[in-house]
């Protein structure tokens, strides 16, 4: 039985191509040529990967008019307006001469119908015209009424796809029924399915605008900004965590997500949504929301790989960037021209990094800002000219800081003295608070403690030493008196050091102490690390160990933040405090002096001198913080940002501002020169670059000198832009009808596919930027009140065939949801699902096997628990490295670059899932509890009930039969298996209700929830 | 090409290609489908891929069907392994002229002060080809005249998750497919149980996560499946706890049932897609645990792959934890009744080999986890006849300096940093040339001096031996036909038997 059906569809799909090669193959050459439509497709195809904008061959170029009137290299003119047999192109194409047959090699010929084509344009007078989706935008005509369906049209919008239909001599389907267009609507517009007594509240309102009220509903629902949420944020390739390797997790990323939520919720206009993600920053009176929403550019991977040069990843990050913008709103793979000239698009290599110059010029800010409901009260209003104060006061800083930073490196390259040396202090006393009266022995190997029992100690070791120190060098040396042969006198061999403070003493007066940073180890215990011996460190109990390698020597190297002078005759205090117990006290060690790495600056920071050993191009935003930062703090000591910074700390007080660290971007202090990267790599800049648009486009004019993001952002959505609107448009068609009209929604370049309605995307457009606003709900508004969008789905035989992607829009389109949807109306269904909005994302239950495939094991997915267990999937904390396993199962991507159209797959890992998933049997449980609820209800009343949650109609007797059937060999079987019963439906009672009853319910739920119908929104 | 030809090979890819979706027990996909009938430039796309696989225009003869991958996550040490180097163990402790290290990237060594590092590997020649393999390898060494060994690899890339990205995709950048996915996506799968594509994972985790085995810009259908270590070996395999299968059964009948009547009243060919899947969702369940059942393998068999040993006492950290022996043991003999049951490509995966300290024992636990298993599959293998029609690759994502690292903080230098110009890789089976050595280093094992081999050559070849050009197996993306190379690429014909 399934093998006949299946081998029917064989010819089926067979059948169907052969038709549809055959329309497309032995076509004649249309009465009139239209360049975009007929030719320009041939040369994309055939001829400009070789002879296009960029390094052609043979000088052959075929991109503009003027191109195509020159002569090659061999002196014939490629074309001759009106003469097709004097064009060298025809020649060339017709030519039976391997040698000069285009395209060549074992490239195929052109078809005869290609050739007719190109001949015929010739004859014609070889018009050219420039790309469609370069041109600006016109206001196409609304095409006439057609007498003969006046009835059709709802909208403007539908005589535009109604001309192409009669054109075909079709007719478009019939309206969907009520039943389908709300189930329809509320996957499209939120995500969700509708509730049976919506559902026949609809059915039964006979008022005309019945079906507007129902769109105006969902477009208000809070929900409507997560559905189309979700959409953005495959764009913007949004993540929970870094990326590569270490992948750690961000746990500031939701805020972005909320951001976007909120904006779309408020119907955030697309200009000024993209204005603020860009450069929300460089707004005159930035908001903290506005500033959040540069986390759109924070959605790049970040490679902490041990060894990675980090400006490597910077201009990753920045690449990433540019690309993105380049697909989000340009529709342009502007990638192709990171490495080279762009092969089929007119973007040279220089036009990549002018456009890469903008976000070269944007720093990674990582800054404290105040987040939740304080951000929209009165905090905000008192903290951003503060912010603002304090950024242009570092900005006036920074040129003199600049300089600072120069001669202090000249300094670093002028000294010759890099390394590190140690000697040994020469001690002239040791003393301990716990045996005053006891003598510690001493040489210039080592200090060894007495064996004395005692809880606590602090060791006092005096020396002397000469010239400019820079460190100490404590030794813990293994002893054959300590227990265990160890370095401390505690049972384990182990010692706690809790404290080391080291002072200047001259003629026995203490005259200054030498504070000291930097605590490093070549090994310590967990818990016990190095840095809690420093001043600052918090429990001053604790302190460096060395549990699990007690019998070793083990060193201690402590930092003096400045290089010290020694004078003559003065000594060193040094002060060991042992506060742990349990005679957590040291045995034997050797204290040394280190010398050196100071290089003649006025500090011997590590990090500051790494930092300034950095070439300054390569410096990433961190290490310019630190050089700034101790500039202000302790170079010129600068009042007034001290006194900016400390009214900021002032404001947050007050309000009591939740600060949290916030992934954004603003503008570098100074700014960064831009130069090509011969061959996209980083190591290889050539030509100095300036900020521009590119330039096959319109003229981007900046505010001031220097263009910067908010230019770009503004020129983006300037109305002159002829791409952002077109793009924009084409990805919200798409979401409501499968596909976009422009079926490339990530290529709108020559090899892109020409729109299947051309004059309905640029109508579309041309409205959403005017009339409409720009704002998104509208232009959802008028496309799901058009006809076309409420057509049935039905397949039409007698039209798939010679269109089998559907588009001419014969139909509306049947296509599975997505992976967040999915699980969302799985929980809605069985009324598990939390309708909670926003806040940090959640941990649905995932194998722990899974979770620990990720790198190093460094981090723990912890199953979330309460009303987070059930929270929409968009919600799922998205780890890069390891994705949840039932969204990659439906095909979510996998957020490492913008997605613009995901796949539609069907898999038997989906089945899987469905069936067999613990969320989705929990979805079945619980929706059996609910179908059982009602009292003394007859099975198939609480079937239909069931089934109307899931797919909404009203389903047919036959089918209420099929899983009454079910739902009775449930009963056969649980009546007798009682143990199974309990597993499988749940160990919850339900009243009147046996567990065979309640696990037979499951089961047939679990049914209903893989349905077909279900899962498509139809 | 007439157009009746083009019609006729469209019809015949469709054919083609619907079968081996069909035999893969994928329902034919939408986007599949839309490959397929969307438009002329489209069905030519994918039809390509199919008419390579039939024959339709007669490439090269090929051997290989089947793939199995094993992947050395962290990059193994070349000149421990494979490519002895007496005048490095001569200088060993010896600075190198700064010539050569000028313009080289290092992860960690400190130039000023690294001095080369010589092997205490004992290496010797094996069998009539006289490979050569060192001690730490003694099993393998018994392979030596069924393998191919190449000392001449080299990758443009230096950190590790972007290097293991261009081993498997082509290319560092993500969103692109596998070699594993282009493949099942050229020549489907014959497996009627199970997905074409299967990762075994053992060790602690690959740095590069599932983007190994991704699909990328080709469906999801085409990317790897993970079959899983512990518990049932795919995501969601068993039936919920208390479902008898007599259950599941009648269920899947009465889903089947209000399935099809759904696609009778509203026509959509998905529907007949998503009642097949579900179909070969219920033969995987019993397939798969059938594939993982060993009760049938011989003692003999068991004890040659070694899936009962212990691990041994060597004071080694980085290979994921105790059980690594029996774990890495098992995965090979599932390779092979992978397989055996028609799969296209597995895809073993073992981290970490990443031996920046520590190398000797390192080395010496993860040789001794991989040695024995390994050549016991390709003998079971070449017993079984399957030698020839399998291909075994065997790569880390780039090889390792013959400096030794003198990382900064750490006292004793007992590793070897990052290598990208010049690593050795070797294959088995598949139609390579059994018994060459290719390629060759210079004496330090520094650069190559002859015979060098990139990534993308490795590829293009590799999908020579299945018998596709590498330049016609393509996707269009992004307005470009996008292929596994990239726009590189020589196949190398050398290699071939």
């Amino acid at each position: 039985m399934r093998l006949v059906k299946n081998r029917g569809r064989v010819m089926f799909v067979v059948t169907m191509l052969v038709c549809g090669l055959a329309t497309a193959l032995v076509a004649a050459p249309p009465e009139k040529i239209d360049f975009q439509r007929d030719v320009r497709s041939i040369l994309a195809e055939k001829c400009i990967g070789c002879h296009g904008p960029n390094h052609p061959e043979a000088g052959v170029r075929l991109v503009d008019r003027a191109s195509i009137l020159a002569n090659g290299e061999s002196g014939q003119p490629i074309v001759v307006a009106g003469q097709p047999d004097h064009s060298e192109l025809i020649r060339r194409v017709t030519s039976t001469d391997p040698e000069l047959r285009m395209p060549p090699g074992e490239k195929p010929p052109l078809t005869p119908d290609q050739i007719a084509i190109l001949k015929k344009w010739i004859e014609s007078g070889a018009d050219w015209s420039a790309h469609w989706s370069f041109v600006p935008i016109p206001r196409p005509p609304v095409p006439d009424e057609d007498a003969a369906f006046a009835d059709w049209p709802r909208t403007n919008l539908d005589r535009f796809v109604l001309r192409e239909l009669v054109a075909r001599k079709w007719t478009p389907s019939p309206e969907a029924d009520r039943f389908t267009l709300l189930k329809r609507l509320s996957y499209d517009l939120i995500g969700l399915p509708p509730t049976i007594a919506e559902a026949d509240e609809f059915v039964k309102d006979t008022s005309l605008d019945a079906y507007e009220k129902v769109v105006q509903r969902r477009l208000d629902s809070p929900h409507f900004g997560e559905r189309w949420g979700r959409h953005w944020l495959d764009l913007a390739h949004y993540a929970d965590s870094d990326g590569y390797e270490k992948d750690r997790a961000r746990a500031d990323a939701y805020l972005f997500r909320d951001w976007v939520i909120d904006a779309i919720n408020r119907d955030l206009p697309f200009d000024q949504f993209t204005i603020e993600q860009l450069a929300g920053d460089l707004l005159p009176e930035a908001t903290t929301s506005q500033r959040i929403a540069t986390a759109f550019l924070r959605q790049t991977l970040t490679n902490e790989e041990g060894g990675v040069d980090q400006e490597e990843y910077r201009v990753a990050a920045c690449f990433d960037r540019t690309e993105t913008v380049g697909t989000v709103w340009l529709g342009l793979t502007i990638g192709c021209a990171r490495c080279h000239g762009h092969k089929y698009d007119p973007l040279p290599h220089q036009d990549y990094y002018k456009l890469f110059a903008f976000f070269n010029n944007a720093e990674e800010e990582n800054d404290r800002w105040p987040v939740g409901a304080e951000a929209l009260a009165g905090l905000d209003r008192d903290r951003q000219p503060l912010v603002k104060a304090i950024l242009a006061r570092k900005q006036a800083l920074a040129a003199a800081e600049a300089a600072w930073e120069t001669a202090e490196r000249q300094k670093l390259l002028d000294t010759t003295d890099t390394k590190l040396s140690e000697e040994s202090l020469n001690i002239v006393e040791v003393t301990s608070t716990a045996l005053p009266e006891e003598k510690f022995e001493f040489d210039a190997k080592a200090i060894r403690a007495p064996l004395t029992p005692r809880e606590r100690d602090t060791y006092t070791i005096v020396g002397t030493t000469t010239g400019t120190i820079t460190g100490l060098k404590l030794h813990a040396l293994p002893d054959d008196r300590a227990p265990q042969k160890g370095t401390g006198l505690a049972s384990s061999g182990n010692f706690v050091i809790s404290r080391i403070t080291l002072t200047l003493e001259q003629d026995g007066q203490p005259t200054r102490d030498i504070p000291l940073h930097r605590a490093t180890a070549d090994y310590s215990q967990t818990g016990f690390a190095p840095t809690q011996v420093l001043p600052d460190a918090p429990d001053s109990r604790k302190g460096w160990a060395v549990g699990g390698k007690v019998g070793e020597k083990h060193s201690l190297v402590l930092r003096t933040k400045e290089s010290v002078d020694i004078p003559d005759g003065a000594k060193l205090r040094l002060v060991i405090d042992q506060q742990y117990g349990s005679h957590h006290v040291l045995a034997s060690f050797q204290i040394a002096v280190l010398r050196g790495n100071a290089r003649g600056l006025g500090f011997s920071d590590p990090t500051l001198i790494t930092a300034l050993d950095t070439y300054p191009e390569k410096r990433v935003a961190n290490i310019k913080r630190q050089l700034f930062d101790y500039y202000v703090e302790q170079v010129v000591r600068d009042p007034e940002l001290a006194q900016l910074d400390a009214s900021l700390k002032q404001v947050d007080d007050q309000h009591k501002a939740r600060l949290t660290m916030v992934r954004t971007i603003s503008q570098p202090l100074l700014p960064r020169m831009t130069r090509v990267f011969h061959r996209g790599e980083f190591l290889s800049p050539r030509e100095e670059v300036h900020a521009s648009a590119p330039q096959t486009l319109t003229k981007l004019i900046p505010r001031g000198d220097v263009p910067d993001r908010l230019d770009l952002a503004r020129w983006l959505v300037a109305p002159e832009n002829p791409l952002t609107a077109r793009v924009a448009v084409n990805h919200t068609w798409q979401r409501l009808f499968g596909h976009g009209l422009v079926r490339t929604p990530a290529d709108f370049g020559v090899r892109g596919e020409r729109p299947t309605h051309p004059e309905l995307l640029d109508w579309l457009a041309d409205h959403f930027r005017t009339d409409w606003k720009w704002s998104r709900k509208e232009l959802i508004r008028q496309i799901v009140l058009s006809a076309a969008y409420r057509q049935a789905s039905i397949h039409r035989p007698e039209y798939e065939a010679q269109d089998p992607t559907n588009q001419s829009l014969f139909r509306q389109n049947r296509f599975r949801v997505e992976a967040e949807i999915v699980r969302d109306l799985n929980l809605a269904a069985s009324g598990l699902l939390s309708p909670k909005i926003g806040g940090p994302s959640v941990f649905p239950a995932m194998p722990e096997e899974l979770a620990k495939l990720s790198y190093a094991n460094n981090f723990t997915w912890k199953n979330s628990t309460g009303e987070d267990r059930y929270r929409r999937g968009m919600y799922t904390f998205f780890k890069r490295t390891i994705p949840h396993p039932s969204l990659m199962t439906f095909d979510a991507p996998d957020a490492n670059v913008a997605c613009v159209e995901r796949t539609v797959s069907n898999t038997p890992l989906q089945s899987l899932t469905l069936l067999n998933n613990e969320s989705h049997l929990e979805a079945a449980q619980h929706m059996a509890r609910r179908a059982l609820s009602p009292p003394a209800t007859p099975d198939d009343e609480r079937l239909v009930l069931a089934l109307r949650w899931c797919i909404t109609r009203s389903p047919s007797a036959a089918e209420v039969a099929v899983l009454k059937q079910s739902l009775d060999s449930g009963r056969d079987y649980y009546r007798d298996h009682e143990a199974d019963a309990k597993q499988f439906g749940g160990e919850s009672a339900v009243p009147d209700h046996s567990f065979a009853d309640v696990a037979a319910w499951t089961a047939t739920m679990r049914i209903i929830l893989n349905l077909d119908e279900f899962l498509t929104r139809e | 090409m007439p157009d009746s030809a083009n019609i006729l090979n469209a019809l015949h890819a469709a054919q083609t290609r619907r079968r081996f979706l069909h035999s893969a027990g994928y329902g034919i996909g939408l986007a599949a489908l839309s490959q397929l009938m969307g438009n002329a430039k489209a069905a030519e796309t994918s039809a390509d891929a199919v008419i390579l696989q039939s024959g339709k225009p007669a490439h090269v003869p090929s051997k290989a069907k089947q793939c199995i991958f094993i992947f050395l996550e962290g990059a193994p040490s070349q000149l421990d392994m494979f490519d002895p180097k007496p005048k490095l163990n001569e200088l060993n402790g010896q600075p190198l002229p700064e010539s050569l290290t000028k313009e080289v990237r290092f992860a960690f060594i400190k130039k000023e002060s690294a001095v080369l590092m010589g092997s205490k590997r004992v290496f010797t020649k094996h069998g009539e080809s006289g490979m050569v393999f060192s001690d730490y390898l003694p099993h393998l060494a018994t392979c030596a005249d069924d393998m191919l060994m190449v000392r001449s690899m080299h990758t443009d890339q230096f950190n590790h998750h972007p290097a293991q990205l261009s081993l498997q995709c082509g290319r560092p950048f993500f969103n692109l497919p596998t070699a594993g996915a282009w493949l099942t996506y050229g020549l489907g799968s014959e497996s009627q149980d199970l997905p074409g594509y299967v990762v075994l994972s053992t060790g602690r985790g690959t740095s590069g996560g599932a983007s190994l085995w991704q699909s990328g810009f080709l469906p999801s259908t085409y990317a790897g499946v993970l079959l899983r270590s512990q518990g049932e070996p795919v995501l969601n395999l068993a039936n919920p706890p208390g479902l008898p299968p007599s259950l599941q059964r009648s269920g899947l009948d009465a889903l089947r049932s209000l399935n099809q009547s759904r696609l009778e009243t509203v026509a959509d060919p998905e529907i007949a897609s998503r009642i097949a899947s579900y179909e070969l969702a219920f033969r995987m369940q019993s397939a798969a645990p059938e594939l993982t059942d060993l009760s049938g393998e011989t003692q003999a068999t068991l004890e040659a792959y070694g899936v009962n040993r212990k691990d041994p006492e060597i004071k080694a950290s980085r290979g994921g934890g105790p059980g690594q022996y029996p774990a890495f043991s098992t995965s090979c003999l599932l390779a092979r009744r992978l397989i055996e049951r028609g799969v296209r490509f597995v895809q073993i995966n073992h981290a970490s080999w990443d031996h920046h300290s520590n190398l000797d024992n390192e080395l010496q636990h993860n040789c001794g986890m991989a040695d024995q298993p390994v050549a016991a599959l390709i003998h079971d293998l070449k017993q079984r006849g399957l030698l020839d029609s399998t291909l075994i690759v065997w790569a880390g994502e780039f090889g390792r300096t013959p400096l030794g690292e003198n990382r900064m903080g750490t006292g004793t230098v007992t590793g070897r940093d990052h290598h990208p110009s010049a690593f050795s890789i070797w294959m088995a089976g598949g139609g390579v040339k059994a018994g060459l050595t290719y390629g060759a280093t210079d004496e330090i094992g520094w650069s190559i001096t002859e015979n060098p081999v990139h990534i993308n050559d490795f590829h293009a070849t590799m999908l020579q031996l299945f018998g596709i050009d590498h330049l016609r197996l393509t996707h269009r993306h992004q307005g470009l036909d996008a292929r596994l190379t990239g726009v590189a690429g020589h196949v190398i014909p050398e290699w071939i038997a």
